[in-house]
């Protein structure tokens, strides 16, 4: 038999013609809305950094590169970024891993244990740990009430109640894309690779981890580009020491109203963003990875 | 695999995932019976049971006009958001024009860029229109952040749609419009529908671009909390807390009810 | 005609109920209908056979209005409907995944051409019974889809198809999702009910015996163009390219060069058959080839008389493999090219084991002359 041609049959595009056009405009509406709401204000910021004050040009951005403790602010919130990307990877790999081996059903209650959460205020969360770390909350009553300790244990206020709490709250974002890689692994992989004579570790190592790299990259980059940016955690469970940059823009509006430099800083924090993204994006899909958010 | 293997593996599997669900859901738990303590302060165990704090949270117009706020702003933002979001999935799922890709990245942007940075840049380009401080300057906010995920809901529900209904329809003789009300949108419905609820939550428990937004005037509930947390701490935190989880999981639930719903082939 | 639906015609017409001119269609460089004319008459059942990317659901898509062609026309009884949206066109299609809406019950399914022709609420009641009728499916009405089963979606999917009494019935692969005992029986009942109806039925499908089986003609597609049109019986006896031979059917492919009214190989000259000579119209040394069908092949001796008007070449069986109610060998030629015989059980025939020798012998009026491959 001849070789047929490689056309795929019925690949034709469906009800062309004027329709194309109204479909399309459909979408018009929501990118002026998003155009107005939300691309003008940012630009707006933009602008406000190198025109706030009268005349300062790139002062603002100097002003912030040059002050130590700015820098300062800069390095703790990459720090504790980098710190919570690790915890939430540890964490979470091994549930999403748990996730994609038991039966659906119990996943699918798994999921939601991890959904509600997601959902959840982010306030109320952060309230929480708060109530439970705080000198006269629940660890330190209860190691008092049952003498173990004399002195109320320095559990909030400091790095450590910051990275717990925004681990906490950032674990979604880590587990539900792993978990959409991971659904997606043929199970009979791994077994392959032990009929072949892998060993078990070995066989979960070199066939399952590989194959759900994806799903690492992109829950490693959601985490740390949310991290970057978190305001209400480090606030109320740090001291000023673990001051992040979103609280830094913050203060300087509501405590200074330094518009100018609030807004220089908040330009660097969308710049750090946006080029994280950008090196990620060459990696993984972005629409993927925030599509794994909606789908649950 | 092997059988010995994933037997201890998955036996310590296990237990990590259950201190996993503790560490996710726990600290929220603990919150709710906070509120219903007799006592003075926010302590646990409570001491003995009452409905003072929520007496209290009811009485207090900070809370309760703060409640009303963020339910109108939050049943507006749903409603804006997935007749916007909607219309967009469909404009993009079966539509053609240029700068698609640009469109994708901007309908999700409000989810990338800090909220903090949104939350400023918002207040002075609304406060210019007066808008900062109002419901109408809040849904406007709120739906920015929250039509994205509108958007990935019911183009979800459109991707795992079967073409071939579509072409079905017209073949039996329904026009353009006839098959979009009649076979497209029932079908997308359920996606429509759980993208307005996640709409909804997103408002109901959205801080810090309302910090900026809103005004002594009109105040959102978690601003509200947001003030009060870093002030003074009393059990009626906890009775709001409660509030704002209950209604959460109340509407997470029936999204994901919803979501099932989705007719599959 | 009876009330509700069209009663089968008692013979076809000749009038024209599909006429193809020069279709084509591009997707991109790439012909994927590359120039299709074809007549169709009413209450005519044509199969479009061929394989994947052969374009024959592109043209059936093209005649449902759901592709816009690049060239050529489509006429629907003597109508020109080229420009016409599908929703007007007034063709039933029969889906391979079915394509039922999920959120409505069969009967509503059925129904939903029906409202769209606006046809009155208590007429489009009966219809919609009768066709549920028509099916065999009468009490299944209240059903949602995903409560069926494949075959059971697959009749519903007809009965909503022909309720409207279109004017075409287009079938795009609609047995290919099912088991092969479910299609065999559905095949049947297509049949009939198509015949019942009288309806005028465009079917494609990749598997041959569905179509053998089902179709007044055939056409064969390849490369964008139908190679051969024909009932199944043309196809099978009289192939006109190495492209029909091989596909439909098994056969025996004997290469070589056409002079003198034989074709003519390093393994032997073998004569062809006056009318089969006449069909192909060869010239002298172009390259040929003899098909003949496993069934026709005869396996004999090597020692003996040749009887007159037989062909003959010599093999050695390598396999014997026994099939019920024929016996098949696996024959090697002296070139290294294997070959096939269906023999035939019942008979006095001769059981031949692995590793003899023996000779194929025809007769010259089995085998089939078509041009060879470089023609």
């Amino acid at each position: 038999m001849s070789a047929p041609v490689a056309v795929k049959e019925g690949a034709g595009r469906v009800m062309r013609g004027p329709l194309i056009s109204r479909w399309g405009a459909l979408a018009v509406p929501l990118l002026l809305f998003l155009t107005f709401a939300f691309l003008v204000p940012m630009f707006l910021i933009v602008v406000r950094s190198v025109t706030d004050p009268v005349n300062i040009g790139m002062g603002n951005y100097v002003t912030f590169f040059t002050t130590e403790a700015n820098m300062r602010v800069l390095g703790n919130t990459f720090y504790i970024a980098t710190v919570c990307t690790v915890a939430c990877l540890a964490i979470g790999y091994p549930y999403a891993y748990l996730m994609s081996i038991v039966p659906q059903r119990v996943a699918g209650i798994m999921l939601v244990f991890v959904l509600v959460p997601f959902w959840s205020s982010l306030l109320v969360r952060t309230f929480a740990w708060e109530v439970i770390l705080r000198d006269t909350g629940l660890i330190n009553t209860l190691l008092l009430n049952l003498k173990v300790i004399s002195e109320p244990l320095p559990l909030i206020r400091n790095t450590f109640s910051v990275i717990l709490g925004m681990s906490q709250i950032l674990l979604p974002f880590m587990v539900l894309p792993l978990y959409s890689v991971m659904q997606k692994i043929d199970p009979e992989l791994t077994r392959a690779a032990a009929n072949l004579g892998a060993p078990p570790f070995s066989a979960f190592r070199r066939v399952f981890v590989p194959l759900s790299f994806p799903g690492i990259t992109a829950g490693c980059l959601l985490v740390f580009v949310l991290a970057l940016g978190f305001y209400i955690t480090p606030t109320i469970l740090g001291s000023a020491r673990e001051t992040m940059i979103s609280r830094f823009i913050a203060d300087q509006v509501q405590v200074r109203v330094n518009w100018g430099l609030a807004s220089a800083m908040a330009v660097v924090l969308m710049v750090l963003t946006f080029v994280v993204l950008a090196v990620a994006s060459r990696f993984v899909k972005l629409r993927d990875v925030y599509g794994a958010l909606g789908e649950g | 695999m092997t059988d010995s293997f994933r037997r201890w593996n998955r036996s310590l599997l296990v237990v990590f995932g259950v201190f996993v669900i503790v560490f996710l859901i726990g600290p929220s738990i603990v919150i709710v019976p906070m509120g219903f303590t007799a006592g003075q302060s926010l302590s646990f165990p409570p001491v003995g049971f009452s409905l003072n704090w929520y007496g209290k949270m009811l009485s207090d117009p900070a809370w309760t006009s703060g409640f009303i706020n963020s339910f109108q702003v939050a049943v507006c933002t749903a409603v804006v958001a997935s007749v916007l979001g909607t219309m967009t999935a469909l404009g993009i799922a079966r539509g053609r024009f240029p700068g698609k890709t640009i469109a994708n990245a901007l309908i999700l942007s409000p989810l990338v860029v800090p909220v903090i940075v949104i939350g400023i840049g918002m207040f002075s380009f609304f406060v210019r229109f007066k808008l900062s401080g109002t419901l109408v300057g809040m849904v406007i906010a709120h739906t920015a952040l929250s039509v994205p995920y509108v958007v990935v809901s019911v183009s979800t529900s459109l991707r795992s749609m079967d073409r071939n209904l579509e072409m079905a329809a017209a073949n039996l003789g329904a026009n353009p419009w006839r098959t979009f009300r009649r076979i497209t949108l029932p079908l997308i419905m359920p996606g429509v529908f759980a993208g307005a609820l996640f709409a909804f939550l997103e408002s109901w428990d959205e801080v810090v671009v309302s910090i900026f937004m809103t005004t002594t005037k009109f105040r959102t509930l978690p601003v509200v909390m947001w003030e009060q947390v870093r002030q003074v701490v009393d059990p009626t935190v906890a009775a709001v807390a409660t509030v704002l989880l209950a209604t959460t999981t109340t509407v997470l639930t029936l999204a994901l009810v919803v979501r099932r719903q989705t007719p599959v082939r | 005609m009876s009330a509700h639906l069209p009663s089968g015609r008692a013979v076809r017409t000749d009038r024209t109920a599909l006429a193809l001119r020069g279709l084509r269609k591009m997707f991109g460089d790439v012909a994927a209908v590359a120039g299709v004319d074809l007549d169709v008459q009413e209450g005519e059942f044509i199969t479009l056979l061929g394989p994947s990317g052969s374009g024959k659901t592109t043209t059936l898509r093209m005649i449902a209005g759901f592709t816009e062609q690049s060239a050529g026309s489509i006429e629907i009884d003597g109508v020109d409907v080229s420009t016409v949206p599908p929703h007007k066109r007034d063709v039933g299609m029969v889906f391979q995944n079915y394509a039922l809406f999920p959120h409505m019950t069969s009967a509503e399914n059925i129904e939903f051409p029906l409202q769209m022709r606006k046809v009155p609420k208590a007429e489009a009641k009966q219809k919609v019974a009768d066709a549920l009728k028509l099916v065999k499916l009468d009490s299944y009405g209240p059903r949602y889809p995903r409560q069926m089963s494949g075959g059971q979606q697959q009749r519903i999917a007809l009965a909503r198809a022909v309720v409207f009494q279109p004017r075409l019935l287009l079938m795009d692969e609609p047995l290919g999702a099912l088991d092969k005992k479910l299609r065999e029986a559905l095949q049947l009942e297509i049949m009939h009910i198509s015949r019942q109806l009288g309806a005028t039925v465009i079917y494609v499908t990749h598997d041959q015996e569905e179509a053998l089986v089902m179709s007044d003609r055939i056409a064969i597609f390849h490369d964008g163009k139908i190679e051969q049109l024909g009932s199944g019986e043309d196809l099978y006896e009289r192939p006109i390219s190495l492209f029909v031979a091989d596909f439909i059917g098994e056969s025996n492919i004997l290469h070589g060069k056409f002079a003198g009214g034989s074709v003519v190989a390093e393994l032997g000259t073998w004569r062809v058959g006056d009318a089969a000579a006449a069909r192909a119209s060869l010239g002298a040394d172009s390259p040929a080839a003899l098909v003949v069908r496993p069934e026709r092949l005869r396996l004999i001796p090597r020692t003996g008389d040749v009887p007159a008007g037989v062909n003959t070449v010599d093999a050695t069986v390598t396999d014997v493999l026994y099939l019920g109610s024929t016996r098949k060998y696996e024959l090697r030629l002296a070139n290294g090219q294997g070959v096939g015989v269906r023999q035939q059980l019942g008979g006095p025939e001769t059981t031949w084991n692995p590793a003899d020798e023996v000779r194929l012998a025809w007769d010259v009026d089995a085998g089939v002359l078509v041009a060879g491959r470089g023609a």
